[in-house]
């Protein structure tokens, strides 16, 4: 199931539901002649889609919104801050390209501080999927809460079927002593190709899908940090604000120590180019983080499972 | 309050208590009484005889809304509230308190306040939502929108204006405070916006220009809502900041004010068409 056929079958079946855009139609393209009125385009206007947004939400709406995420999650931010943030309103927010999705747009779509900065705002919560199976797993629970979400769109596909999403919970895709990876949205698939190539070189590999970055699951973290020597975040985000923050936030919080090593964006855009270049290009594939942790190239090959996602 | 109060000497007791209310807010710690005082006149109509709002159909999805998003205007509701009964009046002495919500800007602790505002700009959008869900449902409510001419200078003011013409929001009123100042600046000295009823009708909006401190100009407006069909209405109420009280009336320093206990008693007897006082608390305080 696609992310639009399930928004399709759900907002059909429930007429709280609102569709809106600011010209960013291509999650929804079938959307509007099947919704009617609850299909709401304003036009290249993220601040107004968001307060309009919630002015639907007042009347008792569950607004769904889509714009690229770099202008939904910065242009609009003071909108969403103020305008569902303070009321924590409904309003679901669906980010579109985010992280390194952007590919070749350059710095100016490029959102890698969207997680810092949306969960920096109170009852807000953020949702980064894997994939599109993780994401359609994740997405009814996200609508159905009564709280302002923000999610990552994530709509490419991968062989990896996920388990149930139980909101606040990650996913523990499997447990390790040696080296425990964990990661959210795109990055996911690097990852299942990262633990391949550790256990081939014999050790104990962990990984964990975080799935939910607010609230997070500080459990999962803390069994992690337990269990393993090493710890790994792996992330197209900013490594101020995101999951490695957000890891030294719940080791601080519970007086604990841990040793990480973090992947991220280190004050830095990211050059821009096709998606599977650019993941090559910041170290980012499943073998570039296999051998920065092992410290020693390798003889396995990166699979070809990179493919190109389009953007507008 | 629909057709509860019709009469001008009524709305104009009922002004000049709600004026009385915001001078006595307008002392230990002060608030924004110039900008109040400019939108008095249009908040006592709007409420006392316009919209369909009062204490028993707050919460009835067929009332009309009002959104202040000329946020710091608010004491002028809060006196508003108090006289028309929205509000106990003993809870305007709280102002400030932090035992209570009345504070500078508006927020949803205070019965009859639909959405909070204080950040310029916002209400426009969000009174759009509320419009479109009106016509989604085919409801008969208006929603209006209460902005100050200073605030035009936000962008996503005129965003609005734009989507609630696409989207033919006619249920929708965006009322502009055209008080001519910005925070401390003349509008026109600044940022100027005349000739401002052209720029509305540029983007597509009906537009009705009247004296906001006259109640019969008001009435004639509001009467002919939609003033066309599938229109986003726009009045333009021309007003005069800390209208009422001639020593401080159209002056730029005089938008927040903190007055002395003293210059409050002075102000009290002015407003009454005493004598005009002489004031000596510090002005231009910009917050």
């Amino acid at each position: 199931m696609s992310y639009e056929e399930l928004l399709t079958e759900l907002s059909l079946a429930d007429e709280h539901f609102i569709v809106m855009t600011a010209e960013n139609r291509a999650l929804i393209r079938n959307l509007p002649k099947l919704l009617g009125k609850r299909f709401i385009d304003t036009g290249i206007t993220e601040q107004t889609m968001i307060g309009a947004a919630a002015g639907l939400a007042l009347r008792g709406r569950v607004p769904v919104v889509h714009a690229l995420a770099s202008f939904l999650s910065m242009r609009a931010f003071e909108f969403i801050r103020t305008d569902a943030g303070i009321p924590s309103l409904p309003i679901k927010l669906s980010a579109f390209i985010p992280g390194l999705l952007s590919d070749a747009n350059g710095p100016t779509h490029q959102a890698i501080e969207d997680i810092s900065i949306m969960r920096g705002i109170p009852n807000m919560t953020v949702f980064a999927p894997a994939d599109e199976d993780d994401m359609v797993k994740m997405m009814p629970l996200i609508w159905a809460s009564a709280k302002p979400a923000y999610t990552r769109i994530n709509t490419r596909a991968t062989a990896y079927v996920h388990a149930p999403f139980e909101p606040g919970k990650a996913e523990v895709i499997e447990t390790g002593t040696d080296v425990t990876i964990l990661t959210y949205g795109l990055l996911f698939e690097q990852a299942l190709i990262t633990v391949e190539i550790l256990r081939g070189e014999g050790l104990s590999v962990g990984l964990v899908n975080m799935r939910s970055l607010k609230p997070v699951d500080e459990q999962a973290i803390l069994d992690v940090v337990d269990g393993c020597d090493l710890v790994v975040t792996l992330e197209d985000h900013f490594l101020t604000g995101g999951l490695y923050t957000i890891i030294a936030e719940v080791l601080l919080k519970h007086q604990k120590t841990a040793k990480v090593l973090p992947f991220a964006l280190n004050e830095k855009w990211f050059k821009p180019a096709l998606l599977p270049a650019v993941i090559e290009n910041e170290g980012f594939s499943g073998k570039q983080v296999a051998e920065t942790i092992l410290g020693y190239q390798t003889n396995h090959n990166q699979p070809e499972i990179l493919k190109s996602q389009f953007s507008e | 309050m629909q057709n509860f109060i019709t009469d001008n000497k009524n709305l104009e007791a009922i002004a000049l208590k709600v004026r009385e209310h915001i001078l006595k807010m307008s002392t230990g710690g002060g608030c924004f009484t110039g900008a109040s005082l400019s939108a008095v006149d249009m908040i006592v109509y709007l409420y006392a005889e316009f919209l369909n709002l009062h204490q028993d159909n707050l919460n009835d999805p067929n009332r009309d809304y009002l959104f202040l998003s000329k946020g710091h205007d608010v004491p002028a509701l809060y006196g508003t509230f108090a006289e028309l009964g929205l509000i106990p009046k003993e809870r305007l002495a709280n102002h400030l308190s932090i035992n209570d919500h009345i504070y500078w800007h508006p927020n949803t602790h205070i019965p009859g306040i639909e959405f909070h505002s204080g950040s310029l700009g916002h209400l426009p959008s969000v009174a759009i939502g509320v419009a479109m869900d009106i016509k989604i449902r085919g409801g008969e409510n208006k929603v209006i929108c209460i902005m100050g001419d200073g605030e035009l200078n936000e962008g996503s003011c005129w965003e609005a204006v734009l989507v609630a013409n696409a989207y033919q929001l006619d249920n929708l009123i965006f009322v502009i405070d055209r008080n001519n100042f910005q925070a401390n600046i003349a509008t026109e000295d600044l940022i100027p916006l005349e000739p401002l009823h052209n720029k509305f009708t540029a983007f597509g909006a009906a537009v009705s220009r009247i004296n906001g401190h006259n109640f019969n100009q008001l009435r004639n407006a509001f009467k002919k809502i939609p003033f066309a069909q599938g229109k986003l209405n726009v009045v333009i109420a021309d007003t005069v900041r800390g209208k009422g009280l001639p020593s401080i009336e159209a002056r730029a320093d005089r938008w927040f004010c903190n007055f002395s206990a003293d210059e409050v008693g002075q102000l009290l007897q002015e407003l009454h068409g005493e004598h005009q006082t002489q004031l000596t608390s510090e002005t231009l305080v910009v917050r």
